[in-house]
């Protein structure tokens, strides 16, 4: 057969590319609800870790999820209860991009050894890509309890290390409101000058750490009239 | 079976390994030396799951050959390139989400590592598929060896850790010790990259140009 004549050539590569999309498509398909299972696991055990709890030996994610979290209630900007429940399967990245008049603002609400706690939810630039994370503040709504970061492609060694305890542990205990403005922010290493609201950034993560520092005020802002609300 | 481990094969398999290393004699997939190279850990997952790809890339393209027009040859290795390297991290992304979250975009730049390209265009295209199969296997462990070298080097050096365990001890930071901030930075992996080519070169008269 001639394997170089244009009819072949055209044959060939047709059938190849519907045999590759069934096959992709089949692979896809069927392990699709596996995959969302996964991510569903995955972003519980974010949530818990803002809580200070590890949930990655836990035999049941979801069980461990609904011990503490009693709630995902969705709010908007004027801190009224849209909705009871919901707000796990909303996606942050697409809520900030609406008005904030418009926008459906996930809440978590906790509880921790009979202590109400609040998670808020974190999304924002790096310097290569998104960051995101979820933090916890006490009842007073105005200390942290604990909180979770994490990045899909910052500089391994650098900028990634936010999604590390080192990091994430500065700020346990910080203050989040001063004078009615966010004030829990991330300096330049070493540029701490209040103890109370502010952390070290990483030397060398500097974009990375004015990413998450631009995240809590853009992220928490949202949230004004809930956390003034007492 | 002595046929299928005969002299000529074993070559297949280790020449890749030292005097025909792809990275540093044929000087291909250097773009990924550089990405995954900051930690250990991503280098040595990077290293195998290019392997595997590598090695079943291999056999089908070598299965096909006779079959695929001249004139759209790498059109057709790409896409069963990209289609083995979608369906890798789909099944990652379902069995084991904590890998595949780890590795995020490195595993779809599998698809644009030159030592596939090189490979299939190279070897498969002209020889059957236990070969190939032999060619894939030591190409992507010979990558694999490198990038671990680098890794090695690049984590020790600019985090003092290993694998994420901390090796060089407290005390020595005390003494007035610190990390390297320039290891962690790509340009680190191709100085460590041409070193190991220096020192391959300088060991073997055969890649000495005259």
């Amino acid at each position: 057969m001639n394997t170089n004549s244009n009819t072949y050539t055209i044959i060939y590569a047709s059938v190849m590319v519907v045999i590759v999309a069934f096959l992709l498509a089949f692979v896809s398909n069927s392990l699709s609800s596996t995959q969302k299972k996964n991510e569903d696991y995955d972003k519980m055990k974010q949530i818990l870790h803002a809580l200070n709890i590890d949930a990655n030996e836990a035999a049941d994610v979801e069980a461990e999820f609904n011990k503490y979290v009693k709630a995902d209630q969705i709010i908007n900007s004027k801190s009224e209860v849209i909705a009871e429940e919901g707000g796990f399967k909303i996606d942050m990245k697409f809520e900030l991009a609406k008005k904030l008049e418009d926008r459906q603002l996930p809440l978590y609400l906790c509880e921790v050894d009979g202590v109400t706690k609040y998670i808020l939810p974190l999304y924002g630039n790096g310097l290569w890509n998104s960051i995101w994370g979820y933090i916890a503040l006490d009842e007073d709504k105005n200390t942290v309890f604990g909180v979770y970061f994490d990045h899909a492609g910052e500089t391994p060694g650098l900028g990634a290390e936010i999604s590390t305890p080192l990091f994430q542990d500065q700020f346990l205990n910080k203050g989040l409101m001063k004078d009615g403005t966010i004030a829990l922010s991330v300096v330049k290493n070493g540029k701490v000058h209040d103890h109370d609201f502010e952390v070290d950034g990483i030397s060398g993560g500097t974009i990375t750490s004015q990413g998450v520092d631009n995240m809590l005020k853009n992220c928490l802002g949202q949230y004004d009239n809930f956390l003034k609300n007492k | 079976m002595s046929q299928l481990f005969s002299k000529k094969n074993r070559e297949i398999f280790t020449a890749p390994l030292g005097i025909d290393n792809p990275v540093t004699v044929q000087v291909l997939g250097i773009c990924s030396a550089l990405a995954v190279t900051a930690k250990l850990e991503p280098a040595i997952v990077m290293g195998l799951s290019v392997t595997v790809i590598v090695a079943f890339a291999n056999v089908i393209i070598s299965l096909i050959r006779k079959t695929i027009p001249n004139r759209i040859r790498i059109i057709v290795q790409l896409v069963v390139v990209a289609a083995l390297v979608t369906v890798v991290s789909e099944i990652l992304k379902a069995y084991a989400y904590d890998v595949s979250k780890q590795l995020s975009v490195y595993i779809g730049l599998i698809i644009t590592n030159c030592i596939l390209m090189g490979r299939l265009e190279a070897f498969a295209m002209a020889n059957g598929p236990w070969e190939s199969f032999l060619d894939g296997v030591g190409n992507g462990l010979g990558y694999a060896k490198i990038l671990v070298i680098v890794g090695l080097f690049r984590e020790l050096f600019g985090s003092g850790e290993l694998l994420g365990f901390k090796v060089i001890p407290e005390s020595v930071y005390n003494i007035g010790y610190i990390n390297n901030g320039l290891m962690v930075m790509p340009p680190m992996a191709l100085i460590i990259c041409a070193c190991i080519i220096w020192y391959q070169r300088a060991r073997n008269k055969e890649l000495q140009e005259k």
